[in-house]
């Protein structure tokens, strides 16, 4: 039986990364389709009408939209390389740390970088208070999925990839190996494992985008 | 069935809270219903359970709290599978469909709903939020044809995970229909949901968790104004 499998993404896309990231550890073969956010394809908008974003999976013409939702999908299917705890408990908690991830971590960390002076002295309290959560979760363990890479690895694989950046841009330090050793040192083993490694944007384009981003902010308060 | 000791953080006015009582009765779950002060004053007891967002629902299980009540749902779903039908389809293409409009219902569609609760008449917010309103549910009408099936609920014959999601806040719509004296989920523009609110809210789980009207206004007179006076916004 054929499986399609189609990836609607863009190069840069964070939440687009954790799709890939789950296709290849399942070991999964799939086409790739490069949106231009500016000039989105008829497809990407049949696809995704409601939010008309990457990512989309699309498995045998059925299109699956929303990264958390997409990883839950493809381990529903794909039973190999288990993402998802099989513990009711330890799942739960997967998810509610994903979310919070989303909900929270990033719009603070985000916040941060976009900030001034006395605004960003708030905002680095702020996003410290959130990274100290995810610190105490990795008390014990390697992964926030233990010994291997999960879907929580992979749901925050966004603070690995993009923190040191926007710390560069920035100039500052967020994750400071002194203050959060488990989350630095978990930023090292996740982007060092061959299957993330191979993924990454390329990160002087990184660089370059997001000092683009954090222009129109920066020129307010000069 | 027990399957350990279990209670509820929540209010009767909270459509998340609601959520979780629904799930719980559909699946026959005893547990100890706590109800909590969560806009003001929150008790030490919910600040232990949920610290990082001081919020109800929580739902503790053997001493274990878990939050957020989508998550709570599901683990609900998962622990005790014995009592009933899942509450999540049992198809994994129809789980993600499920999944994506639960998402966009909390993200997208309940904020509209604040707004036009806490906004004036005359207010331009709630003109915009009563668009954004209408606009969602039509996307839901069209999403209940879909996942229906041609039955009574999104899950089918059987209440399921995004009849809750989105039901949960009936109580509210009829609560706005009242005090602004409009129709939110209208016969003729929405005739699957108009149904569908009718077969929900008739359900023996469903009915004694929806707010009564009455008991929502009076609440509601005293809550807005004092979000109003504090600026609170959620």
């Amino acid at each position: 039986m054929g499986e399609e499998l189609k990836l609607f993404r863009t190069w840069s896309s964070r939440y687009a990364l954790r799709v890939v990231h789950a296709l290849k550890i399942k070991d999964l073969e799939y086409e790739t389709i490069f949106e231009d956010i500016k000039n989105k394809s008829t497809s990407l908008l049949e696809y995704n009408p409601i939010h008309k974003k990457v990512p989309v999976l699309v498995h045998n013409g059925k299109p699956i939209c929303e990264s958390l939702v997409i990883l839950e999908y493809i381990d529903e299917i794909w039973k190999q390389s288990p993402l998802l705890p099989q513990d009711p408990y330890e799942k739960a908690m997967a998810r509610f740390w994903a979310k919070f991830g989303d909900d929270k971590v990033m719009p603070s960390i985000w916040s941060v970088f976009i900030s001034q002076r006395k605004d960003q002295e708030e905002a680095i309290a702020q996003a410290a208070g959130n990274l100290k959560f995810l610190e105490e979760q990795l008390t014990g363990k390697k992964f926030f999925g233990g010994e291997t890479i999960g879907y929580l690895d992979i749901a925050f694989g966004w603070v690995a990839n993009l923190i040191s950046i926007l710390e560069e841009i920035a100039d500052l330090k967020l994750v400071d190996a002194e203050i959060f050793p488990l989350l630095s040192a978990w930023m090292n083993n996740f982007s060092d494992h061959p299957v993330i490694n191979e993924c990454w944007p390329p990160r002087d384009k990184m660089v370059e985008k997001f000092k683009a981003m954090r222009e129109p902010y920066v020129e307010k308060v000069a | 069935m027990a399957k350990g000791n279990v209670q509820l953080l929540g209010s009767w006015v909270s459509p998340y809270s609601n959520r979780v009582q629904m799930v719980l009765n559909l699946k026959s779950v005893d547990y100890e219903f706590i109800e909590e002060n969560f806009y003001s004053n929150k008790s030490e007891r919910l600040l232990k359970a949920n610290p990082v967002h001081k919020k109800i629902p929580v739902l503790i299980h053997d001493e274990k709290p878990i939050c957020e009540s989508l998550v709570i749902i599901q683990y609900i779903d998962d622990v005790w599978t014995e009592n009933g039908p899942s509450i999540l389809p049992s198809d994994p293409y129809d789980r993600a469909i499920a999944r994506f409009w639960a998402a966009y219902i909390d993200d997208k569609w309940f904020p509209c709903i604040w707004v036009i609760l806490l906004s004036d008449g005359a207010d331009a917010k709630k003109t915009a939020a009563l668009e954004e309103f209408n606009k969602g549910l039509a996307l839901l009408e069209d999403a209940f044809i879909k996942c229906s099936k041609g039955q009574k609920f999104f899950g089918g014959d059987k209440i399921g995970y995004l009849d809750i999601a989105l039901g949960c806040f009936l109580g509210l719509v009829r609560l706005i229909q009242k005090m602004d004296n409009i129709s939110l989920i209208d016969e003729s523009k929405s005739p699957n949901l108009f149904k569908w609110a009718q077969h929900f809210s008739d359900d023996d789980a469903i009915k004694v968790v929806i707010p009564e009207t009455e008991k929502l206004l009076e609440f509601a007179k005293v809550f807005v104004a004092q979000v109003k006076a504090s600026g609170i916004n959620k």
